[in-house]
């Protein structure tokens, strides 16, 4: 016998409807609205489930429903048929949403999307007093540490030492060696115009010592390794695993963020040395390969062209990008809360902002040098 | 004290209707060997408590069973398919025919309740949104939870509500066979009380398989049909309670016998006292 309801409605007389073969959550739908197709009127309704072959918590909620409609109008309904279990299970399952609250208050979308945007303000505005608070609390512990009040924990420092520089050497080294080339060969076909090629090697030598190797570095690490702060940071919180830090009795700034900082800020210096160099080697290779210039000869036009003040400058900005970069992810990293998407929107967060705060900086430091009459 | 193992334990003759059956299996991580040879069956229609100690391995054979886990060796069979075949089709087939909840309850972050309730019913079926709606707000009401708790975010529950609304994103299909891992630790005994009659309801009226990982010996007295003992990677023991108990190892003696096992077994005198 095949699935189906059969609907008997004699006017005037008891409403009888027999169902037979199987009612599960697949027919759910089909079986809610043949129940329905009959008003509820006097005297009332059987359901005959003799010809039941399986009936889940679905089937039941689908009944119940069809009972309730004929109570509620006032008329009787009954079933026919049922075993102990099955009028047991009909019973138990209430699915009327009543006092049950399925979805979060919407309200009025005109008031909901002006309340959007006032809370997005309001968390940016707390977002910004929350990271100075941030900050401060960071110089603090660091400054204890610095001052040997406070223990700085070695092993954590060196651990991250190997993941943001060991463990970037190869990526960072390809990186500037790529983009060494590109300034050397872009700059040659230009100064070419000139009959100046030979200044290519000022070229690279000040470009990349000052500026572009540092940047590129920073923005590197900041991708690789800002975002893991974050992400590692967030991941514990979510797992009250900063809560535990706390209750042990450890500052988790002391413990997670100060090692991030100092491992961030040297690696970070060495890095951009390395990077530099990286490039250097590169603009030597294509000066050599093309403009037929000896290694040697080189190396003594970049010892005329590049002043030591523009290493300096480049070896003071490294670290202070290495210190942003780290204290951004950190940062993020603590203010995630909730579910596994604040993880996501922290980390991107941490690595834009860094991004962008080490461009700011690096516009600031220019400006600054400047003045001070470094060009 | 003399350990025998009893020969096969775990296993029912071959010609018996069972939802699952394990054979041989062996699992491990690294050196680690967690089990070693292992059989076990569940009948249809039958629950199944697995003891034993914390580490013996119980999440991990269910992990293996649902196919999260993968088997060194040996050999899964649910509902008489091969549950090793790695092929898309047949786990889909496979994932339709059983609810899962996880000890760490395992709820999506980013949904709420009734929307976890409402993922497994959306993956599977097309259901208009009031029907599901309704059978969120019936599966809300059946575990137990509080009237607000459909709209909060898993962050926003205790561990208990976490657990129950596990257990409702694990019942929503209404599956042959559930998975539960320690469906009552982190639930006040009402509550406890509470599952186990649901439990009961479920496996009179739907004719449920349970694969029960306990160690809530008032549920193992209430609700199973069998017990089975796991330790020392294989099961040592499985029966009905009464005969388990019976079973001469020093951990299933401890176990049953130790004051919470006694106060489970006599529900009378315990309350006396
Ligand atoms: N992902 C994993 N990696 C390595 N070892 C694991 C992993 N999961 C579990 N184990 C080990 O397997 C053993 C059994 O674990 P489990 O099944 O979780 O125990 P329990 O019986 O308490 O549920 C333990 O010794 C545990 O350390
Ligand atoms: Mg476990």
């Amino acid at each position: 016998m095949g699935t189906g309801i059969i609907w008997d409605a004699p006017a005037g007389g008891e409403a009888r409807v027999a169902l037979t073969g199987r009612w599960t959550i697949s027919e759910v739908t089909d079986l809610a609205d043949a129940l329905a197709r009959e008003a509820p009127r006097a005297p009332g309704l059987a359901i005959d489930l003799a010809g039941v072959e399986g009936l889940d918590t679905a089937g039941a909620w689908a009944i119940n429903r069809a009972i309730q409609r004929w109570e509620q109008a006032g008329f009787g309904a009954r079933l026919d048929g049922a075993s102990p279990d099955i009028a047991r299970l009909i019973a138990a399952v209430d699915g009327t949403p009543g006092a049950i609250k399925l979805r979060p208050d919407m309200g009025n979308p005109v008031v909901a999307r002006v309340e959007r945007i006032g809370k997005a303000l309001v968390l940016q505005g707390r977002n910004i007093t929350n990271f100075l608070g941030f900050l401060g609390h960071v110089l603090i512990v660091l400054g204890g540490t610095l001052i040997g009040r406070r223990r700085l924990r070695w092993h954590a420092v060196v651990h991250q030492a190997e993941a943001i520089g060991v463990n970037a050497l190869g990526i960072i080294g390809l990186l500037l060696f790529l983009v060494g080339l590109v300034i050397a060969q872009q700059g040659a076909v230009q100064l070419r115009q000139f009959g100046a090629e030979v200044f290519t090697v000022n070229l690279i030598g000040r470009a990349t010592t000052r500026e572009l190797g540092i940047l590129l570095t920073a923005i590197m690490v900041a991708g690789r390794s800002g975002s893991a702060f974050a992400a590692q940071i967030g991941s514990m919180k979510l797992n009250q695993e900063i809560d535990a830090l706390r209750t042990i009795g450890l500052d988790p700034i002391e413990v997670l963020v100060i090692p991030r900082v100092i491992a961030s800020s040297l690696m970070l210096l060495g890095l951009a040395f390395y990077g530099g160099l990286c490039a250097l080697v590169a603009g030597g290779f294509y000066v050599w390969s093309e403009l037929a210039m000896p290694p040697d000869s080189y190396i003594t036009r970049l010892q005329e062209v590049i002043l030591m003040s523009d290493f300096v400058i480049g070896m003071v900005k490294a670290p202070v990008f290495g210190f942003i970069i780290a204290i951004m992810g950190c940062f993020h990293g603590f203010q995630v809360t909730g579910n596994a998407e604040s993880v996501g929107t922290r980390t991107t967060q941490a690595v834009v902002e860094a991004i962008f705060v080490v461009i700011v900086f690096d516009a600031f430091f220019a400006f600054f040098f400047s003045l001070l009459g470094y060009n | 004290m003399a350990i025998d193992v009893q020969p096969r334990a775990g296993t029912l003759p071959d010609d018996a209707d069972v939802a699952v059956r394990v054979r041989g299996l062996v699992t491990g991580f690294g050196n680690q060997i967690v089990h070693n040879g292992l059989d076990l069956d569940v009948a249809r229609g039958e629950v199944l408590g697995l003891v034993g100690g914390s580490g013996s391995g119980k999440s991990v054979l269910m992990r293996t069973i649902i196919g999260l886990n993968p088997a060194r060796a040996g050999h899964i069979e649910i509902f008489g398919h091969d549950a090793l075949d790695p092929s898309p089709s047949a786990q889909r087939a496979l994932r339709r025919q059983w609810g899962v909840l996880f000890q760490e309850g395992a709820l999506f972050s980013g949904l709420t309740v009734a929307e976890n309730i409402e993922v497994p019913m959306r993956e599977f079926l097309a259901l208009p949104e009031d029907v599901m709606a309704a059978l969120a707000a019936t599966r809300l009401r059946q575990v137990g939870l509080p009237a607000d708790a459909g709209a909060k975010y898993p962050s926003e529950l205790s561990g208990g509500m976490k657990k129950r609304a596990g257990l409702a994103r694990a019942l929503a299909l209404d599956p042959a066979l559930l998975f539960l891992d320690e469906p009552t630790a982190g639930l006040d005994p009402i509550s406890a009380a509470a599952f186990d009659n649901l439990i009961r309801l479920l496996k009179d009226t739907l004719g449920l398989t349970l694969f029960l990982i306990t160690h809530d010996l008032d549920t193992l007295h209430a609700i199973c049909d069998r017990v089975a003992v796991l330790g020392e990677g294989r099961v040592l023991a499985c029966g009905t309670i009464d005969q388990v108990r019976q079973f001469d190892h020093p951990w299933v003696q401890e176990y049953f016998s130790g004051p919470r096992g006694r106060a489970a077994a006599h529900p009378a005198t315990g309350k006396a006292a």
